[in-house]
């Protein structure tokens, strides 16, 4: 009971927050906060298994997937607050005005003794008694459910397989394929060179000087080019400095 | 001869010994594994460093203490004062939260590793366990909060608001989840042959034969995975310095850092606790020893045993350490999801099936350790072939990947031409450059 009630509160706020925050990581570490309390009751309730599980398969697996493809497309941004569909607002304050009395009264009209037959249940241990009953009385359960997961599972990598048409071109063919380049067009064979961020100046976006002085365009990502791509790139030294101070000290 | 078959039937879980220690003892018992953790953790350090001097043909820290023994606690004081900075782009209480999230589940999950058998208090008639609690899901818990412990890593990397930090944190985030799959499916042929998933029980289980010997397949798989879990090198492409500057840790500086390095070095002594619970016997002697010596086991000699081959995994990380380059990242995920994964799921399937015909009693009249060892050497074979054709298939792939392999000049690869009169020897002619006009 008083980890119920130590933990209730967390809970709550953490359930309301994950509504209130606007970062969507913020989101998922409330969501973290809500599912470990919810196991650290399981373990408070005799359910020591459960706790386990319910840490490793939900916020060890399940969340960290989330953050996962969250920090992967990089959903960081704060959501904007203008209403899209007109009377929004409203509408869903209702509706989740309604939802709560239904709830509230479904709640209120429902008594619970104190738990009884959790000796027995638990007689042989946690974790006999709970493979006891999945393995037998619930085996059909069980199996259904696990077909269902591996269904999904490969559907999901039949719609994200890409038939390769081709052989894949390993470190070695991919050597030989610059080489060959090299000796056809003459295309330089190493890595491309470095921005000039450890030359002068301290952006991505500078391009590196070469030995002649003249700026190598090769050095600078075309995605950065293209940013700003109502300029021409630099062509030389004076262009590049002149470039720079209009930037300000923001470049730096 | 001790039938490998009948070891398990031995160790009922038996937990009667928890949960009865007066609220000091409690106390103590806390104290003590935070001790133990935080001075294993700074000798740990000095150990790395001296051993891998040992191995690069250098001396290692040797001045501060004896031995150098003290060399990284000054470290750990330097790291303490040194400025604290919060980047601009950083997500603040994210960033100031996610090393003590790493950190915390550290120390957390030692408090179920058993150090010791029952012993008597010195002054007191009371007597107690060496371990804070046991659970009947113990090693679950293990995995339990070591998997929160990875959300340090990865909010920790998100938090920065680098790129180079976020890449970090990502690797981990993929690398971490895979190899705690290989790692828990390693865990379930322990399970099966100790009745339990209590530490205390896996220990008490091991005391004809280690379950090193016996499951060989599940502790090789146990002790990649484990190094991959730590994000230890050959495995540390979360901090690969070379592409990723620090990985998750680019950004953090003074305290914050070293909570980071705390976890990395408690958890690297967590995994190896683990291996020596579940695979090496625990606290029990080496072989031989309880023959020749019946106290081995007994009073806190164990403790002896336990340190002993914990130091002998962290020496273990260390040489991997001083010895592989780091793989690359599609290579390490393909070798955790394709390789360590099924074999994990064929060698419990094989070790699930001989639990039930013993069960049944097919064995009955084939004694010794005969099928465990033939399963475990079939399994090695298996496993030495998997490796085998991985440098002969190359070869061929090279016809097939339609790049043509003409000469492309004279002398194959683009090096300079010889002159026409043959090669020139002798000192080469003076360097000179022509005036630019620039």
């Amino acid at each position: 009971m008083i980890a119920f009630w130590c933990l209730a509160p967390i809970m709550v706020v953490a359930a309301l927050g994950i509504l209130v925050v606007r970062k969507a990581v913020h989101a998922a570490l409330l969501l973290a906060v809500v599912m470990i309390s919810l196991a650290v009751l399981y373990a408070s309730l005799e359910a020591p298994f459960l706790f386990a599980v319910q840490i490793i398969v939900y916020t060890g697996a399940i969340l960290m997937l989330f953050l996962f493809v969250l920090m992967l497309v990089g959903v960081d941004a704060s959501d904007s607050l203008t209403e899209t569909i007109k009377g929004h607002r409203v509408a869903a304050l209702v509706v989740g005005a309604l939802f709560g009395l239904t709830v509230g009264l479904a709640v209120g009209q429902v008594g619970y003794g104190t738990a009884v037959g959790l000796e027995t249940a638990n007689a042989a241990g946690n974790v006999p008694a709970l493979a006891d009953l999945l393995f037998s009385d619930w085996v059909l359960a069980f199996e259904t459910t696990s077909a269902l997961l591996i269904t999904a599972a490969v559907g999901a990598m039949v719609l994200a397989h890409r038939e390769r048409l081709e052989p894949r071109a390993g470190q070695r063919e991919l050597a030989a394929r610059r080489v060959q380049e090299y000796a056809e067009s003459g295309r330089h064979l190493g890595p491309l060179p470095a921005p000039g961020v450890y030359a002068r100046h301290n952006a991505v976006d500078t391009p590196a000087l070469l030995p002649d002085g003249s700026p190598s365009e090769l050095s600078l990502n075309r995605t950065l080019v293209g940013r700003h791509d109502d300029k021409t790139p630099p062509k030389d030294v004076k262009a590049i400095e002149k470039m720079v101070e209009s930037h300000g000290e923001a470049g730096r | 001869m001790i039938s490998l078959l009948a070891i398990s039937a031995a160790a009922p879980e038996d937990l009667s010994a928890f949960g009865k220690d007066p609220w000091w003892l409690i106390l103590a018992k806390v104290l003590a594994i935070f001790l133990v953790l935080v001075l294993l953790t700074l000798f740990n350090i000095w150990f790395e460093r001296r051993v891998v001097a040992r191995m690069q043909h250098r001396i290692g820290p040797n001045v501060h203490g004896p031995f150098g023994l003290l060399q990284s606690l000054a470290d750990g004081v330097k790291l303490a004062l040194k400025e604290d900075i919060i980047p601009k782009a950083a997500d603040v209480v994210v960033f100031v939260l996610a090393p003590v999230i790493a950190a915390i589940p550290a120390f957390i999950t030692f408090s179920v590793i058993p150090f010791g058998p029952v012993v008597g208090l010195p002054f007191t008639d009371r007597t107690t366990p060496l371990q804070l609690t046991d659970m009947p899901m113990a090693v679950l818990f293990v995995m339990a909060i070591a998997s929160i412990g990875i959300y340090g890593i990865v909010l920790g990397g998100w938090a920065s608001g680098s790129t180079y930090s976020l890449l970090g944190g990502l690797r981990s985030s993929a690398q971490m989840i895979s190899y705690e799959v290989a790692m828990g499916l390693s865990l379930v042929a322990v399970f099966l042959y100790a009745g339990s998933m209590s530490t205390s029980t896996i220990v008490a289980a091991q005391d004809h034969v280690w379950f090193g010997f016996v499951l060989l397949p599940s502790f090789v798989i146990y002790v990649i995975s484990m190094v991959g879990e730590t994000n230890r090198a050959p495995f540390d492409l979360p901090e690969a310095e070379g592409e990723l500057v620090g990985g998750f840790h680019t950004e953090y500086s003074s305290l914050k850092f070293a909570l980071f390095f705390l976890a990395e070095y408690i958890n690297m002594a967590t995994v190896s606790a683990l291996a020596t619970t579940l695979f090496l016997g625990g606290w029990r002697a080496p072989f031989g020893i309880a023959h020749v010596w019946a106290g081995a086991n007994q009073d806190y000699w164990p403790l002896l045993w336990f340190f002993g081959k914990i130091l002998l995994f962290i020496f273990f990380f260390v040489w991997l350490r001083g010895t592989l380059p780091r793989l690359r990242y599609d290579q390490f995920m393909a070798f955790g999801w394709k390789v360590l994964i099924p074999i994990s799921l064929v060698w419990i399937m094989l070790v699930a099936t001989l639990r039930v015909a013993r069960n049944e009693g097919s064995f009955d009249n084939l004694s010794g350790p005969f099928v465990p060892i033939a399963a475990g050497v079939v399994i090695v074979i298996c496993l030495a072939l998997m490796f085998w054709p991985a440098s002969e298939k190359k070869r061929p792939t090279d016809q097939r990947s339609g790049v043509r392999r003409e000469v492309p000049r004279a002398g194959g690869f683009p090096v300079p031409q010889l002159p026409e009169s043959g090669a020139v020897r002798g000192a080469a002619a003076p360097l000179v450059f022509e005036e630019s006009d620039r």
